[in-house]
């Protein structure tokens, strides 16, 4: 018998048959999920896939590179108003204007990362933090971006407006699959280039960049490459965002959807494409939902809305959200530091010699 | 000129000569070891090789090319490759990884045909079954082959060790620096090092610099050997000539008793 081992299997997508079957059952299940699901059960599904492309791109720089972002708010602001203004304008196809404002994002990383070729740690956070404040108050300056008042989304268009080739897309199940394909095209893209030459340089600089450099990293182009990768992702999540919500103004990229995207992948699991999908799903859902129902949980419910009106608050609303939150926050990192991408491996692990 | 040169070299901190005026030449495929008490130095030579620090005077030649002023990763393109004294892997990757990064400059692929590695012909998976090819050669040289999936974080030290080496390896470089190779490893590792030095020498033709307190390896292995102390060269020349020399026993050999 031939005992040559397969190199393809360390890399391969589906490295058995069992994971193949259960993608296929879970792809299945995606695709067919709008149909039995309620609308705005849909609208919260395209809120967390926007924000699970925008995650695996974040975690790239900050769990596989090592650097950090608090300005990727801004990239994604780039993203939700470069597309919808290129197809206002100019009238291109949807998928182009997105690929366009993607790279117009992407490049705003590249220059980004040029400094964080000489700042570390909060240094970096400071002028990451920087940009995206800047880009914020910039797009409210101006008028063709909508200025304070924001910008309504154009129809989103296939083909091209206007013309016999126009192809528009309408309601929340059929922006769905579109970005169901999307984001499951990013995840497989990111989850390869992660595990090639590139990926492979950047967790280097991670680690030890020195050992890197010595190894033949070029660090000017990793770092700055690594901007603008995970620049690029949040540029693709912005553009749909901007057809998911179909209207948003400069506020809506604030300081706090920046420090939210970096929760996610905290608490998802830093350096983990796995967990950067979890952390998105799980923030967004308790944000989006769970926390903002919690007065209609039985029994506790009303009891927790007064606790927090009483005691946690200095302006008299209730915002549990945010202490449940931060809570949660907490404990993952205190508890698991791989975050839900940990606990996922315990319970894989377990599972195997179960039920030894 | 030798195949490789170290010619006036120096470079002080805070005013303190660090290394003071040091040059050697190395002909190709031998094994030059530089000795000398803690502090003397050596690593800092390394350094100066490797692009991390830059001289203050002098030059580093590979086949007549001068190397200082490059920077480290154009010097590894340029055929050098080193482990550290202190073992710096990439903690949180695999030992497969580690060594794969080794090729980091031998590969092509890049973020688009990378992202775009979709079954076993694209060109990235040929990529690396190519050389995940090359790697497993190393894994079974160092003899490494039960780790080849686990982190390096989780290995014990002498193992991390012969990950480090394998890393340098898999660059194919035409000048290895090993700094103490076998600081921490036990007399049997030890053993199974030297002959794999010798190894390397003879089977990848390549030109080594090895920093090494352990003087059985150093006489053993070395063809020459360079003896410095606060950062000046004291004596150059053949294990016999170092053994017979009183200042560098003085300076040295006296140290270990
Ligand atoms: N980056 C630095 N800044 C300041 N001083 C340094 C630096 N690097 C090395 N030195 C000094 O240079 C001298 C030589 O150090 P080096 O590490 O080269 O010694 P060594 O010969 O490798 O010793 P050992 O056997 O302990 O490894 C020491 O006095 C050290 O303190
Ligand atoms: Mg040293």
């Amino acid at each position: 018998m031939d005992m040559k081992r397969d190199y393809y299997e360390d890399v391969e997508l589906f490295k058995s048959g069992t994971i193949l079957v259960w993608t296929v059952v879970l792809l299945i299940f995606l695709f067919t999920l709008a149909i039995y699901l309620p609308s705005y059960n849909i609208y919260l599904l395209n809120i967390i896939m926007v924000n699970v492309i925008l995650a695996v791109g974040l975690n790239i720089l900050v769990g596989y590179t090592g650097q950090i972002s608090l300005g990727h708010a801004g990239f994604f602001a780039i993203g939700a108003y470069g597309t919808s203004l290129i197809m206002i304008h100019l009238h291109f196809p949807f998928i182009a204007a997105l690929i366009i404002a993607a790279l117009i994002a992407a490049i705003f990383g590249f220059i980004i990362g040029l400094p964080a070729l000489r700042l570390e740690g909060p240094y970096l956070a400071i002028a990451t933090l920087g940009f995206g404040l800047t880009i914020m108050h910039i797009i409210g300056r101006w008028d063709i971006f909508g200025g304070r008042m924001g910008i309504t989304a154009p129809p989103l268009d296939l083909g091209i407006s206007g013309s016999s080739m126009s192809w528009v897309i309408q309601g929340d199940v059929k922006i769905y699959y579109l970005i169901l394909i999307i984001t499951v095209l990013m995840v497989i893209g990111a989850r390869n280039m992660m595990k090639t030459r590139v990926g492979r340089a950047f967790m280097s600089i991670r680690d030890d960049d020195i050992a890197a450099e010595v190894m033949g990293v070029n660090l000017t182009i990793y770092k700055t490459m690594s901007f603008a990768v995970s620049a690029f992702y949040a540029g693709v999540a912005g553009g749909l965002y901007g057809f998911v919500v179909g209207f948003f103004d400069p506020f809506t990229f604030n300081l706090i959807l920046s420090i939210l995207f970096l929760v996610m992948i905290t608490v998802g699991g830093l350096g983990s494409i796995m967990g950067a999908i979890m952390g998105a799903i799980l923030i967004t859902y308790l944000q989006y939902d769970l926390l903002k129902n919690v007065e209609n949980l039985p029994y506790v419910g009303g009891l927790l809305m007064t606790v927090s009106k009483k005691w946690f608050t200095v302006i008299g609303l209730a915002n549990f959200s945010s202490i449940a939150l931060g809570l949660i926050m907490i404990a993952i990192v205190i508890f698991e530091p791989l975050g839900m991408f940990g606990i996922w491996i315990r319970i894989k692990k377990y599972w195997k010699t179960w039920p030894f | 000129m030798a195949h490789f040169c170290v010619e006036n070299l120096s470079i002080s901190f805070g005013g303190i000569k660090a290394v003071n005026n040091v040059s050697f030449e190395v002909e190709q495929n031998k094994i030059f070891s530089i000795i000398g008490p803690n502090g003397s130095g050596k690593t800092t030579i390394f350094n100066m090789i490797s692009g991390i620090y830059k001289p203050n005077e002098g030059g580093v030649f590979l086949e007549n090319e001068n190397l200082v002023g490059l920077r480290p990763d154009t010097i590894a393109r340029k055929g050098v490759a080193r482990t550290f004294q202190n073992i710096q892997l990439f903690g949180n990757a695999t030992v497969m990884d580690n060594l794969m990064l080794g090729r980091h400059i031998h590969m092509k692929t890049g973020i688009m045909s990378g992202a775009f590695m979709l079954g076993r012909r694209s060109p990235a998976a040929k990529e690396e079954i190519r050389h995940r090819e090359v790697i497993e050669h190393i894994i079974d040289f160092l003899d490494l082959q039960a780790l080849r999936d686990l982190f390096v974080s989780n290995l014990p030290y002498g193992k991390r060790k012969l990950v480090e080496l394998g890393r340098a390896l898999a660059l194919e470089p035409k000048v290895l620096l090993l700094d103490e190779p076998s600081a921490g490893m036990n007399t049997e590792e030890k053993d199974d090092l030297r002959i794999w030095i010798k190894d390397i020498q003879e089977d990848y033709k390549v030109t080594i610099l090895l920093i090494e307190h352990d003087m059985n390896m150093v006489m053993g292995i070395s063809d020459r050997i360079l003896a410095i102390n606060q950062g000046v060269k004291i004596i150059e020349g053949t294990p016999q000539e170092i053994q017979r020399n009183s200042e560098v026993i003085a300076a040295y050999l006296g140290e270990e008793d």
